[in-house]
């Protein structure tokens, strides 16, 4: 493992019991995200994205059971006691959720909720935490900080409260920053204004970051690595040029292909037929199969694809690689 | 503020109106001759006529609502028809009783259901859960009065550490007041404790749920500051509403409690009132308990606007 690497995954699963059986939300999953590096982490709903990361760090809901190796800065989680992992994720990571609507506490204001993190883990008072919050909101790019510091969450917009929760975030420097498809509930403009900022802060404060999303607009512009999960595994993963101007995967190609062109007059948007599994009965062979345009034989139903190299650090799980196809 | 506390006033006003409408237009429908019920059996007919026109029933309906309405505003609320005493010193002199055993259940019922149901939330499946679960149901559905009955019974009867009925005023002897109080205010409490406590475990459960709980945990904040910062402080907002309710309808006077424990209330005035025929009494005890609701609300509004931003710029 490398020194500069600050988090990684190894044989992650996470299985939640529900009243119709245990879910397989994540199926042995292997990631990691090395300082000022970004780890976009992509796929449908369901695929086991936002779960895999949520619980590396300990925050997966109550009824889900994790096992698998997870290491922050070089520290085995699982070996913490639960006070030691809260305090660890709470200084060394910082999360930015979905939705700025819910994510923030109605009764609190942004200022209090920007600074309680740097009371708990950085010993600050509560005026000197104030004073950090507006240092943090300045940083963020909210004008007339000073004032806004005492707003609360429903006094400022969609927009204006996401880049307070980024602010949340990086209150403590962390070493990761986690964000859980943050533009999602944003309009567009807005949107790619987060994207900049947090790619900006990224540069200057050289945070890694894992960045979940379904937009593979956002991660090609973004992202230095990509890993690509369906059906709780990942299906294919590697540097984000390469996984772009080469899909290996059929799963990978047929996203790629259905993104909307702005340049083109298309009529129609490009699909993937079918619906993904359902977590509570993963099939036994590749996950995709039943989706997937090249739908080799009756082996890709029975049997699991390992995740094979196909290049220098990009690898994939299937059977049939598109190069192979092409080359037959 | 002051203006939302004017407009509030004003409407409490128009409400009190009309429950005044509301209550003398129910009391011509009950059957009954208050002049007759206060007269007993023999009674001659001047007598008769002359204390139903002393008491103004046999002008027209509209002027007799009027003329009530008129004194009301000057505080005057007539006469007993039974006592010939002031309604107005009649129903305040009852004030206290109720107002003391209202309190005092809810006080008792807040320290049971808060820690009940704020537990049951955060364990909520465990055996704690269940068992706060079971008592809850309890309370709901086994009648007060039964309550009060076993409760006179076992602590009164069999252990006699509380004497089983009566009132003393808490100015003249506290520590009196406090074994008087005790179980007419647990008796209520107990059912009050009850739907709190199903309450507060929904309102916690619910904002448990909250995408901000989770960015509270995520920041790494030791479990007791998210739970109290973050969850109790959106839970209770609600909880505010339906303290108030319960307190408000407390107040109104508990009166099969209070007659099962000869506890001389509001409700307790009201019992003997409609007994008695004793129009204005009845009258000017639905007023004070109309009253007291407003006023009870008017506070929670206040309360909520403390508790809630949101509510602020509303």
């Amino acid at each position: 493992m490398n020194d500069e690497t600050v988090l990684s995954v190894a044989d992650l699963t996470v299985t939640i019991g529900t009243r119709r059986g245990a879910a397989r939300a994540v199926a042995g999953v292997d990631w990691s995200v090395r300082a000022g590096e970004t780890l976009a982490l992509v796929g449908e709903s369901g695929s086991g994205k936002s779960m895999s990361v949520l619980a590396a760090t300990g925050l997966a809901p109550r009824a889900a059971r994790v096992t698998g190796d997870v290491r922050l800065l070089g520290t085995d989680l699982a070996a913490l006691s639960a006070a030691r992992r809260r305090r660890m994720r709470g200084r060394h990571v910082g999360f930015v959720f979905q939705d700025p609507m819910t994510s923030l506490n109605p009764v609190l204001t942004v200022g209090r909720q920007i600074g309680e993190a740097s009371e708990v883990h950085l010993g600050l008072t509560r005026r000197a935490a104030r004073a950090r919050a507006i240092e943090m909101l300045e940083l963020v790019g909210i004008p007339s900080a000073a004032e806004r510091v005492d707003a609360y969450p429903h006094q400022l917009s969609g927009g204006m409260r996401q880049r307070a929760v980024i602010a949340m975030a990086l209150v403590c420097e962390p070493d990761l920053l986690i964000a859980d498809e943050p533009t999602t509930a944003l309009d567009v403009t807005t949107q790619a204004q987060i994207v900049e900022l947090v790619a900006d802060l990224q540069r200057r404060l050289g945070t890694a970051v894992v960045w979940i999303s379904h937009d593979l607009g956002v991660v090609a512009g973004l992202a230095d690595t990509v890993a690509v999960m369906y059906g709780g595994r990942i299906v294919e993963q590697g540097a984000v040029d390469a996984v772009f101007a080469e899909p290996a995967h059929p799963y990978t190609a047929a996203l790629l292909a259905a993104r909307p062109d702005p340049d083109a007059n298309v009529t129609e948007l490009v699909t993937i037929p079918g619906t993904p599994p359902s977590p509570l009965e993963l099939p036994e062979g590749c996950a995709f199969w039943p989706r997937c345009s090249v739908r080799g034989d009756s082996r890709c139903e029975r049997e699991l694809p390992p995740l094979v190299p196909v290049a220098a650090g990009h690898q994939v799980r299937t059977f049939y690689p598109r190069q192979t196809r092409e080359d037959r | 503020m002051t203006r939302f506390v004017l407009r509030r006033l004003l409407q409490s006003g128009i409400v009190l109106l009309g429950v005044t409408l509301v209550v003398f237009l129910l009391l011509q429908l009950v059957p009954g001759d208050p002049v007759r019920v206060a007269l007993g059996t023999r009674f001659d007919p001047e007598t008769y006529e002359a204390l139903r026109s002393r008491a103004g029933l046999d002008q027209p309906l509209p002027v007799q609502y009027a003329s009530y309405v008129g004194q009301a505003l000057t505080g005057d609320l007539g006469v007993s028809f039974r006592s010939g005493r002031p309604v107005t010193a009649i129903v305040l002199e009852r004030l206290p009783a109720t107002l003391s055993l209202a309190i005092t259940a809810v006080v008792f019922a807040l320290l049971v259901a808060f820690p009940l149901g704020v537990l049951s939330a955060l364990r909520s499946g465990s055996v704690f859960d269940h068992a706060a679960r079971v008592f809850s149901q309890f309370g709901v559905s086994v009648p007060d009065f039964w309550m009060g009955i076993m409760g006179i019974l076992l602590f009164a009867g069999v252990l006699g550490w509380f004497p089983p009925s009566g009132y003393v005023a808490l100015t003249e002897d506290p520590v009196g007041w406090a074994s008087h109080v005790f179980l007419p205010a647990v008796t209520v409490g107990l059912v009050t404790a009850s739907i709190l406590t199903r309450f507060i475990r929904s309102s916690v459960l619910e904002v448990l749920a909250e995408d901000y709980v989770r960015t509270a945990e995520a920041k790494g904040l030791p479990t007791r500051v998210v739970v109290v910062r973050h969850v109790l402080r959106n839970a209770l907002i609600p909880v505010v509403t339906v303290v108030a309710v319960q307190l408000a309808s407390l107040l109104g006077g508990v009166i099969v409690i209070e007659v099962l424990f000869a506890w001389p209330g509001v409700g307790r005035l009201t019992y003997d009132a409609v007994q008695a025929r004793d129009y204005p009494v009845l009258q000017g005890a639905i007023l004070l308990v109309a009253a007291l609701f407003l006023l009870v609300n008017l506070l929670v509004d206040l309360l909520y606007a403390r508790l809630d931003p949101r509510i602020r710029v509303r």
